[in-house]
């Protein structure tokens, strides 16, 4: 697979697992914070691992607040990589994240008798058909680890229950986020990545 | 469509390798340590934990190099206990892939700690693991320094102030190991996980005392554990896991199947 992978270096601690991830289908990923590494790139994925505000300062320092909008090849964000590219996080006080798609972060109420953190298997429901997404079924499992979600919205492609139904997947036009960890999801995650490298464009 | 219970082979790790025995002496070797760990994400586990047994006792660091190798290799989420004692051990075993770190004595000794790791990588990544054994008034309380029979103390904090104060650190999981049940495989100490749900608002893993799918079945209905941990029946080959699935999803608890192996 000769695609340029670039993986946005936001600092998260999956960024190795997404690294190997993709090496295991085959693809090469950059680590980069580069802005001609990114925009060259046919592939651009934000990972993430850790707080909302914390992310977004990195993203700032790095100038890559900016870059990330001008990316025109598609984007996966990759869970706290996904919420950042909604508009707002309620995460450490309130946090203005990317905008790149519609919609907002909010905390995952611990009612209904749910643990919070959303840590484990849980089923993908209310599936949309998308290039992203093909070859996974209605309620197949993938892992999640999170305490704030988004709200079920517009762009939402894929959900899960815990306690609310919220976000599993999302789009907006070339840009998508996946919830849950496709490097940590077995093979549910790596069809949804390898759709990614070559389904999504097509 | 919910939240499925995990099922969470522990792997003791020594000088890179895969070992079994007690803790602390007699060690069998197992093996490699990513042929164990790909045959069981392969088999359906939901989730590995490697503890690494010659870390804490000499307080050495984990070796990392392996820890990269798992990382490579499986497609399922893993932990990493023993041994950190700092944001900075953590975040070395983190960068090489882990997904989470678990601390425990080294927890005991500075509390601090837990707030510490929840700051620097959120509470996601934070497991503590506590040791619990019940005293002769009755009352659980916890142990530190459980690697070594001959160093291993007891606390006088309960098990259950102790786990209402390490959530309040940042505790993002919680895994308890009721050492009164351990490697006698007549079951876990569902009472005491039982009690020890009732104040705990993370996530939860057994540890200790499985010995037959029954035993899970029992964990899963009776103490509303979100996950249970256990080595010898699975390394044994005692208790496989797709069967292990089936039969908890026939008593109706919610688990993850995967297809059945292609040879």
């Amino acid at each position: 697979m000769s695609l340029r992978v670039a993986l946005v270096d936001s600092g998260g601690t999956n960024i190795g697992s997404v690294s190997y991830a993709l090496e295991r289908l085959g693809a090469t990923a950059r680590l980069t914070a580069d802005r001609g590494d990114i925009l060259a790139a046919d592939r651009v994925v934000l990972p993430g691992v850790g707080a909302a505000g914390a992310a977004m300062r990195r993203l700032r320092e790095l100038d890559l607040v900016e870059v990330l909008h001008e990316v025109h090849a598609p984007l996966l964000g990759v869970c706290l990589g996904m919420q950042l590219l909604f508009g707002r996080s309620a995460e450490d006080g309130g946090v203005q994240t990317l905008g790149l798609v519609p919609g907002s972060v909010e905390p995952i109420r611990a009612d209904y008798g749910v643990r919070v953190p959303h840590m484990g298997w849980n089923a993908l429901t209310e599936l949309v058909d998308d290039p992203l997404l093909a070859g996974i079924g209605e309620g197949e499992r993938a892992y999640f680890v999170h305490s704030y979600a988004a709200p079920v919205g517009p762009s939402t492609l894929a959900a899960t229950t815990h306690g609310d139904t919220f976000t599993a997947v999302v789009r907006s036009g070339l840009r998508w986020g996946a919830q849950f960890h496709p490097e940590r999801s077995a093979a549910v995650g790596a069809r949804l990545l390898r759709n990614f490298l070559t389904e999504v464009d097509r | 469509m919910t939240l499925a219970r995990r099922i969470i082979p522990c792997l003791d790790v020594r000088d890179g390798r895969v070992v079994k025995g007690t803790r602390f002496r007699d060690h069998v070797d197992m093996g490699d340590i990513v042929s164990l760990a790909t045959r069981y994400a392969r088999e359906g586990a939901d989730e590995l934990v490697f503890y690494d047994i010659t870390a804490s006792p000499e307080g050495r660091a984990v070796d990392l190099d392996w820890v990269t190798q798992v990382s490579r290799a499986i497609d399922i989420p893993f932990c990493v206990a023993g041994g950190i004692r700092s944001v900075d051990a953590a975040r070395a075993v983190l960068h090489a892939g882990a997904d989470k770190i678990s601390v425990n004595t080294p927890a005991t000794q500075r509390p601090e700690l837990v707030t510490e790791l929840a700051d620097a990588f959120g509470v996601q990544c934070v497991v503590v693991g506590v040791d619990s054994l019940r005293d002769e008034d009755g009352v659980w309380r916890i142990r530190q320094l459980t690697g070594n029979p001959d160093a291993t103390r007891a606390l006088p904090v309960t098990t259950l102030d102790w786990v209402r104060h390490v959530q309040e650190r940042g505790a993002g999981e919680i895994v308890l190991n009721c050492m009164g049940s351990d490697g006698v495989r007549q079951g876990y100490d569902v009472q005491q996980l039982a009690a020890v749900r009732q104040v705990c608002h993370v996530p939860l893993v057994a540890s200790g005392g499985a010995g037959a799918p029954e035993h899970f079945v029992e964990v899963f209905r009776d103490a509303d554990v979100d996950g249970a941990l256990a080595a010898t029946v699975f390394h044994s080959g005692d208790i496989e896991i797709p069967a292990l699935k089936r039969r908890l999803a026939e008593a109706g608890v919610t688990v993850r199947t995967v297809p059945e192996l292609t040879a």
